[in-house]
């Protein structure tokens, strides 16, 4: 008996590869991919996309921004995704990448913004930076008499004296993050901008890695890309600030504060006005070759740029996203319908 | 006892045997031993076990309001004008509809006194936006109702559920609470009228994921992660154990099949997301199967759980006792006979609880699918082992990652049917064992 009962389950294995190469059809579901901080809303839209009742709803994988335009890069064919979320503007050599493997028209579509903040627990000081103080908290050197060496910083006061005795502590994103990326680029690279002895470096790339290395002595933690995951550190440890995506502040407010920036508070309505400028727009990118072969995705476009999902009042926005300004939100649903090529 | 000498085998040294010391201060230092001895030995299991009853509460104590739901009965008139104007009971017209407006007057019925609009979208937010559905499928289900009212039990937006679990405080100053006092006061007005129910969830058992937490069910990640475990099984076992046979029983001792075994177990030590990258290159990549399909996800944790049955079946065979081999050579049994007969079925007990040890450690992983597309939002649940879906593992991911508060029960309430999954497993094995156990 054993015999037989081995052969049938081998039999059922090979059943099973084969109807597996059959599958490779034409497909009907939209096939989404990229980044973790424009997932949440994607997803949103995708299930309010998929209830309409017209289509299937589409698969939105979380990636990360760049492991989904490499996806999208691929080429031209079922087997590759038809969108990818990005929380930064494709690069040229993706699209170099891209044009390469033949997918030769992409449409770029803005969708609204993404704070990032720095805030810790509410049994802890509020705090007053500016982007110069935290460069010199976090940074991995610093000028200290004209010269640039090892941080020596261990207190926020060190910094600045105008800030509470309390050690440098902050929890942030690893170096795949999107977040991180934006971080560096939108606070590290303000607050060094101005430092002397930063503008006295005059090979750009050099000035460059000088003002985004980030101290890898304990006074800046890698968590992990999950921003859950920071809040509730902090909750647990007063002491600590935290960087990550405005919304989880919003969900938070009970346990957490936000840090002023320069003087201004990240709430939503700062966000929006652009006077808290810690911010960066989030995108997706469409395959335009796939628009007339996947059912469906002109549609969705339709959708995610429409009034209901990320106008002022849209539903992606009661999830954490800072819409467009209501001129721009227009002009970019305009661009994104008609399909317009960046390439 | 007397002392002597022995000479030594060199001759020249001597060596006195040693006298057994029987004085009681050394007797008592070694009991004293034995017995701490025992308690490090008891330390070290009730640490283990403390630690799991740590986990087990945190996550029971955080999950179990996951399965409870809280749910809102509200009046609705099903105005025949605004579902069929025309009383076509067409499919089509009745699937159009828009029933969100018929809950948002059976609300403003209850609130007659909330004008303003930015009021009004608050308080459509008590019911969540997915109960239009329901009311679709209603009517889809009895068109007789159009024209009646009828008192539906609809579910409540995610926050006021939080509210009545109290994982939102009413306490805290308005600012910093997701509900104002405005939503609270109406909440409250609804439950002093005994509108607010509190029942079991059965939606968290029976749907797929949804972006809205009140709405997100378990019942896709389950079906991919058991498609997943099917595809496994079916690969890795016959596979694992064929080969593992042949090279027991079969293979010339040679320096090849030494290569072979040294290959097998350092396959076993290979982090599982270089499995992921393997099926990405090999099976999405060379053979083109579609992304995010449990086939794929199957296909990869069985290479993975592949070289674990290999070494949990060598183990088991090498077992057997070889008078039971050699008694049925004597009775002049072929040596596929000796195995098939003999050696396997004997051997079963081992093998199923390898096997089930590997499918365990093949079922808590997220990493390598991560390649192959199966960490996505997926809200269809899957049908065959082609659609796309995504596992337990991943599932828990994904809600852990969300920023909405009323996530964290689900993520919990997420492990607590892994747990259970993984039970079943477990208890399956021990299940074979006892059945199949030999003694000789």
């Amino acid at each position: 008996m054993k015999r037989y009962s081995l052969a049938l389950l081998a039999a059922t294995g090979l059943v099973g590869l084969t109807m597996g190469a059959t599958a490779a059809e034409a497909r009907d579901q939209l096939h989404i991919v990229g980044s973790s901080t424009v997932f949440p809303f994607a997803t949103a839209v995708a299930e309010q996309f998929g209830k309409a009742g017209s289509f299937k709803t589409p698969v939105v994988e979380s990636t990360g921004s760049g492991g989904g335009i490499k996806l999208f890069c691929a080429g031209v064919g079922d087997d590759t995704p038809d969108i990818a979320n990005a929380s930064r503007k494709i690069k040229d050599s993706e699209i170099e990448t891209c044009k390469k493997n033949g997918v030769t028209a992409i449409t770029e579509v803005t969708i609204g913004y993404d704070g990032i903040v720095l805030a810790n627990s509410k049994q802890g000081p509020a705090l007053k930076l500016t982007v110069q103080d935290v460069w010199k908290a976090l940074a991995k050197q610093v000028p200290v008499d004209g010269k640039l060496v090892d941080n020596p910083y261990k207190t926020w006061q060190d910094v600045n004296k105008d800030l509470p005795a309390e050690k440098i502590e902050v929890l942030g994103p690893p170096t795949t993050s999107g977040t991180r990326d934006a971080f560096v680029e939108l606070v590290m690279d303000e607050g060094c901008k101005d430092s002397p002895e930063i503008k006295a470096i005059s090979d750009a790339k050099a000035r460059t890695a000088a003002c985004g290395a980030l101290r890898e002595d304990g006074g800046y933690i890698d968590a992990g890309e999950n921003d859950n995951l920071i809040v509730q550190k902090l909750e647990s440890n007063p002491a600590a600030l935290g960087i990550f995506g405005y919304s989880y502040l919003e969900q938070n407010a009970d346990k957490l504060q936000g840090s002023l920036m320069d003087g201004v508070a990240p709430t939503f309505e700062n966000i929006v006005s652009g006077k808290y400028e810690v911010s960066r727009p989030l995108f997706f990118y469409v395959k335009n070759q796939h628009a007339d072969k996947v059912p469906g995705l002109r549609e969705y476009i339709a959708e995610f740029v429409s009034d209901k999902a990320t106008g002022q009042e849209g539903y992606a926005i009661d999830k954490g996203l800072i819409p467009l300004p209501e001129d721009k939100h227009k002009e970019a649903a305009e661009s994104a319908n008609a399909l317009k090529s960046m390439m | 006892m007397t002392d002597f000498t022995m000479p030594s085998v060199a001759g020249t040294a001597t060596t006195r045997l040693r006298k057994p010391d029987l004085s009681p201060g050394r007797i008592s230092r070694r009991y004293a031993a034995e017995r701490r001895f025992r308690l490090y030995g008891v330390l070290a299991v009730s640490l283990a076990m403390v630690m799991l009853a740590l986990l087990l509460v945190s996550i029971v104590s955080k999950g179990y309001s996951a399965f409870m739901q809280t749910r809102i009965n509200l009046d609705i008139a099903f105005d025949a004008q605004e579902i069929d104007p025309q009383n076509t009971h067409d499919p089509a017209v009745l699937k159009a509809a828009n029933y969100t407006a018929l809950i948002r007057k059976a609300l403003s019925a209850q609130f007659p006194d909330v004008t303003e609009r930015i009021d009004r979208r608050r308080l459509y937010d008590v019911v969540s936006n997915g109960a239009d559905l329901q009311l679709m499928k209603m009517v889809l289900a009895n068109p007789a109702i159009i024209g009646t009212t009828q008192s539906v039990s609809l579910l409540a937006g995610d926050d006021f559920d939080m509210l009545n679990k109290g994982r939102i405080s009413r306490d805290v100053p308005e600012a910093e609470r997701v509900l104002s006092d405005k939503q609270v006061g109406w909440f409250d007005k609804l439950q002093s009228a005994g509108r607010v129910h509190y029942a079991f969830n059965t939606d968290f058992l029976t749907s797929g994921d949804s972006r809205e937490p009140e709405q997100a069910g378990i019942l896709g990640a389950l079906v991919g992660s058991l498609l997943t475990m099917i595809t496994t099984v079916v690969l890795a076992l016959p596979l694992g154990v064929m080969s593992a046979i042949y090279l027991e029983e079969f293979a010339p001792k040679n320096r090849l099949t030494d290569i072979i075994e040294v290959n097998i177990n350092n396959l076993a030590a290979v982090p599982s997301i270089v499995f992921g990258l393997l099926g990405l290159a090999v099976f999405l990549g060379f053979f083109g199967l579609p992304r995010s399909a449990p086939l794929v996800g199957g296909l990869v944790l069985s290479l993975m759980t592949l070289p674990t049955v290999i070494i949990a079946t060598r183990t088991a065979v090498k077992a057997v006792p070889p008078s039971i081999r050699e008694a049925a050579y004597g009775v002049g049994a072929s040596q596929l006979q000796v195995v098939l007969h003999h050696v396997l079925p004997l051997a079963t007990p081992g093998i199923m609880t390898g096997a089930i040890i590997g499918l365990a450690r093949a079922l808590g992983e997220s990493a390598p699918l991560l390649m192959i597309g199966m960490v996505a939002f997926i809200v269809d649940v899957p049908h065959s082992i082609v659609d796309p879906s995504t596992v337990l593992p991943v599932q828990v991911y994904l809600w852990a990652d969300s920023p909405e508060r009323a996530f964290v029960e689900r993520t919990s309430a997420g492990i607590m049917v892994l747990l259970v999954f993984l039970v079943l497993m477990n208890a399956a094995a021990i299940f074979v064992r006892r059945r199949f156990e030999r003694r000789w």
